[in-house]
């Protein structure tokens, strides 16, 4: 390969893209848990300038740089959600540094230092916990660096410490003496490191609860130039794409690489447990020789149904009884004596995920040790299962984690999959070519479509009543489905009595008080490989329930705000954000010719999402969604744009899939492939948007999921108001609204 | 085959098969990496170079078609429209995960070059071709307004 022209000094982040810091791994590791680094670290062997800084490290999470910059080390993946701004922005607060000293860089596979607090002892992002489970942690961080600059300043000066001040980055003394954080940071971080040191108060903070831009925007905008698994590369690198079988649960017979072998640039075709990999010395001739390999699966293990066979028996199944999961008083009773009664069966599609940047991985392996480079997002499953497919302890395997591209769930792989392929193949190039080479993993667009790991298809069937003066009478619920967590390493966490708390999440903890109510699960046994997806089983709880909130508000012939409010007079929260809503978006005024508007208000991930939404209808029946109000409390807003930024995504994400997303199957092949079959929302179908902010001085919650779950039945909701008719099958093109 | 052309202003010379994609020989050939791979059949807009000014898929431009033109990627972009995006972009915050936005600042700085002062429909007709999954497009089409209003500042 030509490198004719670095980039990577242009970037402020490329010391993210370099490799390992198998330095501060080690002196992190021997710190054990504590902060008690107190070194100052080499020079890191880099490209870009900012690397070849001496980095201070006062903790695990706070370097400082010679130059003054603060570096602060990210646990967690961001792969668009913001948690390196945010985490950075937890630590610039308690330093007192200036916003445009703030750098990042993502941190080793350590789950002993750098553990999702809500998780265990595993590094991993995900649940929108990011900003949650390290809010103490990194403001603690930051306030320990903070006072051990200021005890260096007071020896350095020989003034107290209690008279030096820190403003935007600079540290000062009446005296006169000033300096900034760069003159004593190698000083500073030697220091012994002081326990139990205060944070700030709310009415003190600089940063937090104010919108500063996110640190990442500025290489976004100019190429982000070699930061994402995708783009990376090294010396003598291959690049593998993988013949994965056509059916889950496939495997290979036999294959002729004969004519594949032949294409130029290609080194090697190697078969794997996971299927045949070429080998080629660039992407392009490893997908063209793909397409000539001549390969015979044994489907004689694998799914070979049509998505309408399972969609056929869930709707058998919801008709059955199921395993109860939630009964409180007595729902048949109260629906029996109901004065309206509504019935619905629902069918929501497998989805697939499809970030923007494909699956990837770089595989570097020598026998004993590997690296792998990619958007980790569960670093310690990564690093786990790296070793345990190459045979060698998870100690050591580095993981280097990169910006990116999306995930929503993608990335968040309970068996690796990708890091497995890539070490599968990484272990067999070793053993067959004897050589140490760096080898990329890619998957094309069609592999991630047709590749598995969907929001696995669900059936709800519901009945509910109403009594006479318009409150919900007895609401029966039963859900089908599969189970994405049963034979995974969360089993024993999520799963209960065979209920998988991700299949019925939203309805059995809804906030909503339901007097008599009674939810079943039928648990269905499919190959096709399910997984989380952007707010996971909110995705279709959320949906079921508002829209059938709005069918029991129309047979109480009420107003749908209105009925929810009695229904929620148990969660403030929840009223509270359905109140703003309303008020915002002008609720109960009449609404302009041609238009119809729908509600929603859901709870996920510990925080509160309202929407309004308003929609216009062609003629021809096809729908628009014109604009949406949003309504968002996730306690202590630690960066608001970004909250609103979260919620419009998680609309669009959301909307996109309810009008024409769906994952169908013949005879057990996926149907879909790329962005034609599976059209992604496009900016002509994006509404206006807008996002009120509950004022809250609770504990921060996530917002990377929770903007998705109401924007779904809001829409049906509208749909129901325009029309009369509320759509029970997704997505809506089935039903010719799109 | 052995082709040349002009990359941001430099002349380069790769050999590659003739029905190599511009975006391979962009990014492998060339380690260029601001051009990114999305889907690979001209779906997505996130591999958008220029092509003698003109947008193009450079997934969908085959290298034997390439031959003596001028090529522009993001690394190279530096016109006064291209600037202004860049602005309101960071002005307003535009990219989450970011991966699309190289498609999305080139196809947005073609669109104010033709018409510096568009439209909402202007903008979904231009734009159209690009797909963000985090769907940044209500800030996209803000910030494109936006870079209008520095164009003419």
């Amino acid at each position: 390969m030509m490198h004719l022209l670095n980039q990577a000094s242009r970037l402020p982040f490329a010391d993210l893209a370099t490799p390992t810091r198998r330095g501060f791994l080690k002196l992190s590791v021997g710190a054990g848990a504590g902060l008690a680094l107190g070194v100052t670290l080499p020079p890191l062997q880099g490209t870009a300038a900012a690397s070849t800084q001496a980095a201070s490290a006062f903790n695990p999470f706070v370097e400082i740089m010679d130059d003054g910059s603060v570096r602060v080390v990210i646990k967690h993946l961001d792969k668009g959600q913001g948690p390196a701004t945010g985490l950075s922005t937890l630590v610039a607060d308690e330093l007192d540094a200036a916003w445009e000293q703030m750098t990042v860089r993502f941190a080793p596979a350590n789950a002993a230092l750098y553990n999702n607090i809500l998780w265990g002892e595993v590094q991993g992002t995900g649940g929108s916990s990011a900003i949650p489970n390290s809010f103490d942690q990194y403001r603690q961080a930051g306030a320990t660096a903070r006072k051990m600059l200021i005890v260096a300043a007071a020896e350095e000066w020989g003034v107290p410490a209690d008279e030096i001040t820190i403003e935007a980055g600079t540290i000062s003394h009446a005296s006169g003496q000033s300096a900034g954080f760069g003159e004593l940071a190698g000083k500073a971080a030697k220091l012994d490191v002081p326990e139990d040191v205060a944070v700030k108060s709310p009415e003190d903070w600089v940063y937090i609860g104010k919108s500063f831009p996110r640190l990442d925007t500025k290489m976004k905008s100019e190429g982000a130039v070699g930061v994402y698994g995708m783009d990376h590369q090294m010396d003598d690198m291959l690049v593998a794409v993988l013949a994965a079988p056509p059916k889950f649960g496939g495997a290979v017979q036999s294959f002729d690489a004969e004519a594949a072998k032949a294409v130029r640039g290609v080194v090697d075709v190697i078969q794997v447990p996971q299927g045949v990999a070429v080998l080629a010395t660039s992407t392009w001739p490893a997908i063209k020789a793909r397409d000539l390999l001549d390969i015979q699966w044994d489907f004689s293990a694998a799914e070979t149904r049509s998505s309408s066979d399972i969609m056929a028996n869930y709707l058998e199944l919801a008709d059955q009884p199921g395993a109860p999961v939630k009964a409180v008083g007595d729902a048949e009773a109260g629906i029996s004596g109901a004065a309206g009664v509504v019935e619905a069966t629902y069918q929501f599609p497998f989805l697939a995920h499809a970030p923007m940047e494909p699956i990837d991985v770089t595989v570097l392996f020598d026998g004993e040790t590997a690296t792998f480079w990619t958007g980790s997002q569960v670093q310690t499953l990564d690093q786990n299962i790296g070793a345990s497919v190459l045979g060698i302890e998870p100690a050591n395997v580095s993981i280097e984690t990169l910006w990116a591209g999306g995930s929503f769930g993608r990335r968040a792989i309970y068996n690796s999959h990708y890091v497995a392929e890539a070490a599968a193949i990484a272990k067999t190039w070793l053993e067959a070519s004897g050589k140490t080479q760096p080898i990329k993993l890619v998957y094309t667009r069609e592999d991630d479509i047709r590749g598995g790991y969907y929001r696995p298809a669900y059936v709800h069937k519901i009945k509910a009543g109403v009594t006479a003066d318009g409150k919900v009478a007895g609401w029966h619920h039963r859900i089908v489905g599969q189970s994405i967590l049963k034979g995974t390493m969360f089993e024993a966490m999520l799963v209960h009595d065979g209920i998988d708390k991700t299949s019925v999440e939203g309805i059995e903890d809804t906030p909503y008080t339901i007097d008599n109510f009674a939810v079943e699960l039928n648990t269905t046994d499919v190959q096709v490989p399910g997984l989380w997806w952007r707010s996971v089983g909110h995705t279709h709880t959320a949906y079921a329930m508002e829209t059938m909130v709005d069918q029991l508000a129309k047979a109480a012939d009420r107003d749908p705000v209105a009925f929810r409010r009695d229904m929620l007079a148990n969660d403030a929260r929840k009223l509270g954000v359905l109140e703003l809503v309303a008020e915002k978006s002008g609720w109960g005024e009449p609404v302009p010719a041609g238009r119809a508007r729908g509600v929603a208000v859901h709870k996920s991930f510990s925080t509160y999402v309202a929407q309004v939404v308003e929609i216009s209808q062609g003629d021809d029946g096809v729908i628009k969604v014109e604009k949406v109000w949003c309504a968002v409390d996730c306690g202590i807003a630690v960066n608001p744009d970004n909250i609103a930024s979260q919620m419009e995504g998680g609309i669009g994400y959301g909307l996109g899939a309810i009008l024409r997303n769906e994952i169908t199957l013949t005879e057990g092949e996926v149907d879909q492939g790329n962005f034609d079959s599976y059209e992604p929302i496009r900016i002509e179908d994006m509404p206006d948007i807008e996002v009120h902010i509950v004022p809250s001085t609770e504990p921060p919650t996530g917002v990377g999921e929770p903007g998705t779950p109401p924007i779904g039945p809001a829409v049906a909701n509208a749909i129901f108001a325009a029309t009369g008719s509320m759509p029970t099958k997704l997505p809506l093109s089935q039903e010719g609204l799109v | 085959m052995t082709v040349d052309f002009t990359l941001n202003g430099q002349a380069v010379s790769v050999d590659v098969d003739d029905d190599t994609p511009l975006l391979w020989v962009i990014r492998d050939e060339l380690g260029m990496t601001g051009t990114k791979f999305g889907c690979g059949v001209a779906m997505c807009g996130a591999c958008t170079v220029y092509l003698d000014g003109q947008p193009m898929r450079s997934c969908q431009t085959y290298i034997e078609d390439v031959a003596g033109s001028e090529i522009t990627t993001i690394e190279g972009l530096d016109s006064k429209p291209a600037q202004a995006v860049q602005a309101a972009w960071q002005e307003l915050d535009v990219p989450q995960c970011g991966y699309c936005q190289s498609g999305q600042i080139m196809s947005a700085a073609a669109l104010l070059s033709e018409t510096p002062k568009p439209s909402d429909e202007d903008i979904d007709a231009a734009m159209s071709g690009n797909v963000c999954r985090c769907a940044t497009y209500h800030r996209i089409r803000k910030a494109i307004h936006r870079a209008a209003e520095i164009m003419e500042a």
